[in-house]
């Protein structure tokens, strides 16, 4: 069993190696994992790439775990409507145009509208909000986001008494996103939240990364980021915003019902049908730490699912 | 044609260590080599299936003294993935290891074939084929099984629904048609079939 122990506490700031040092010192001592266990700090800093703002190395989210460098956050992307392999995404994204965006915000709510995203942080100013993403493959990063919660918007839409829950859809174009060419996925990608869930304050749209603008291939003109929930959740290019009654159907558990569900709140109890997550990578770090329930947010959202069986709610 | 499979069997690694020093293994490097030497090993085994067959249809026995040496590549790249899933990926602690993926099936059944595929190689030396004689072919045909069982492991390890034909299965399922097809090759109806319609084709031009 892996103990319960804050993540900072098993992998204090003086062990953190960045990748290329990892790399740099894996290769001085030719295999031999000692040095890595013996706290060996980074020689080199991370080489911000031209895009990357000044200081992005001292961020670090409320436990002090640093931010994942702005180059891993913007080469490694899960992103199947470009391409399965994450090192891909950033160069097949490059021409695909974030401004101007339009987002559609209807269903059961009284002021339905279209919204661009410059109208939107006009109305709504982006805070950073510096979050713990954990994928459902095991590895997570801290990012800093910028962007405002999505409560707002749907304040500002009125939803009706009946809405429930929100549906997402994010932006279908084979044409410049040719992952959605291939056959083996219901596209568009399409994602759900409790009416709940998404009026609490930690669920935000991102507009931003870093203080600058959001990258396409972390998710830009628009997307949604909800910390405690894996990855998969925070649907990227978000162009509409449906309030229903029930409950929406999400790409993921369309193509594999029993190992993805719609709640896919982060547990280290319930694994995933085929892997375990009770551990996970911190990209940038070498060893394996304790994943936490709610990604570490419990304090703040796990009275939302009071009574609830997650294991059965997974 | 021999130095060309070792040629083969060097590239991968050495274009593997390149990226490594270069740091251009993405931003999660362990995973990197995990899956690229796992790939790499179901390439080989695929290449050594494929030689006995395409000795039949081209003729040209010198196929058939190559696949040793590339099920070898395979055993050498599936050893790699190992050790990085223990060394590198877990640091052997083999307790984190049980607990985090020795109950899972797609863990269980990749073990299941490097077991199967350690004999294989460990016999693979000419010592053990004289000694073994009959035996050692049929020892070797241990690898009708293994490959099957890589492909489900690899399957498995993607994030998509192979029986419903969804997801992420592009990969897997070429490797899945590839080696249905080395195997169904070699049933003895369709093995005859394919030499009798070989030799009316020669027939015919001569």
């Amino acid at each position: 069993m892996i103990p319960k122990i804050p993540s900072s506490e098993i992998t204090p700031k003086s062990v953190y190696l960045s990748r290329r040092s990892f790399i740099k010192a894996a290769g001085v001592v030719a295999g031999s994992l000692a040095l890595a266990a013996c706290g060996v700090t980074a020689p080199e800093a991370e080489q911000p790439t031209s895009a990357a703002p000044a200081a992005a190395e001292s961020k670090s989210d409320e436990k002090g775990n640093p931010a994942t460098s702005y180059r891993d956050i913007t080469t490694y992307n899960n992103y199947y409507e470009f391409t399965t392999d994450k090192a891909g995404v950033a160069d097949l994204s490059k021409n695909f145009a974030t401004r101007p965006w339009e987002v559609e915000v209807g269903g059961l709510v009284n002021r339905p509208g279209t919204f661009s995203v410059d109208e939107l942080v006009k109305k709504f100013p982006p805070e950073e909000r510096i979050y713990r993403l954990r994928c459902v493959e095991a590895w997570s990063m801290v990012i800093p986001w910028m962007g405002f919660p999505l409560a707002g918007l749907l304040n500002a839409v009125e939803p009706s008494s009946s809405a429930k829950y929100i549906r997402f859809e994010s932006i279908f174009k084979p044409e410049e996103l040719p992952g959605q060419k291939e056959p083996w996925y219901p596209w568009p990608y399409q994602e759900g939240l409790r009416l709940d869930e998404a009026m609490h304050d930690l669920t935000i749209l991102a507009t931003g990364l870093y203080g600058g603008e959001l990258p396409a291939q972390n998710g830009g003109g628009l997307r949604l980021v909800v910390p405690w929930k894996y990855g998969f959740k925070s649907i990227k290019a978000i162009v509409k915003i449906e309030l229903t009654a029930e409950q929406p159907a999400t790409l993921w558990s369309s193509i594999a019902p029993n190992e993805y569900g719609f709640y896919a709140n982060v547990n280290p109890q319930v694994d995933h049908p085929r892997w375990s997550q009770k551990t996970e990578r911190r990209i940038g770090e070498f060893s394996r730490q304790a994943t936490h329930i709610f990604n570490g947010y419990a304090d703040q959202v796990a009275s939302l699912y009071d009574g609830m069986d997650l294991a059965k709610n997974y | 044609m021999r130095f060309l499979v070792h040629l083969a069997g060097a590239l991968p690694l050495l274009w593997l260590l390149f990226d490594f020093f270069r740091a251009n293994l993405t931003a999660n490097p362990i995973q990197a080599i995990e899956q690229r030497s796992g790939l790499t090993a179901v390439s080989f085994l695929v290449a050594s299936l494929a030689c006995t067959p395409l000795a039949w249809l081209s003729g040209w026995k010198n196929l058939t003294q190559r696949r040793k040496a590339l099920g070898n590549y395979g055993f050498f790249y599936a050893s790699l993935h190992l050790l990085t899933f223990f060394i590198l990926d877990y640091a052997l602690d083999f307790a984190a290891i049980w607990g985090d993926v020795g109950q899972k099936t797609y863990i269980l059944i990749g073990a299941s074939a490097f077991l199967l595929l350690l004999p294989l190689a460990v016999t693979s030396f000419n010592f053990w084929m004289k000694r073994l004689g009959k035996n050692w072919k049929r020892l070797h045909r241990l690898v009708y099984l293994i490959s099957p069982l890589v492909v489900l492991h690899f399957f498995m390890a993607k994030k998509g629904d192979f029986l419903r034909l969804s997801g992420d299965i592009l990969q897997p399922l070429a490797f899945a048609a590839l080696v249905a097809l080395l195997l169904s090759l070699r049933l003895p109806p369709v093995k005859q079939a394919i030499l009798r319609l070989k030799s009316k084709l020669t027939a015919g031009e001569s």
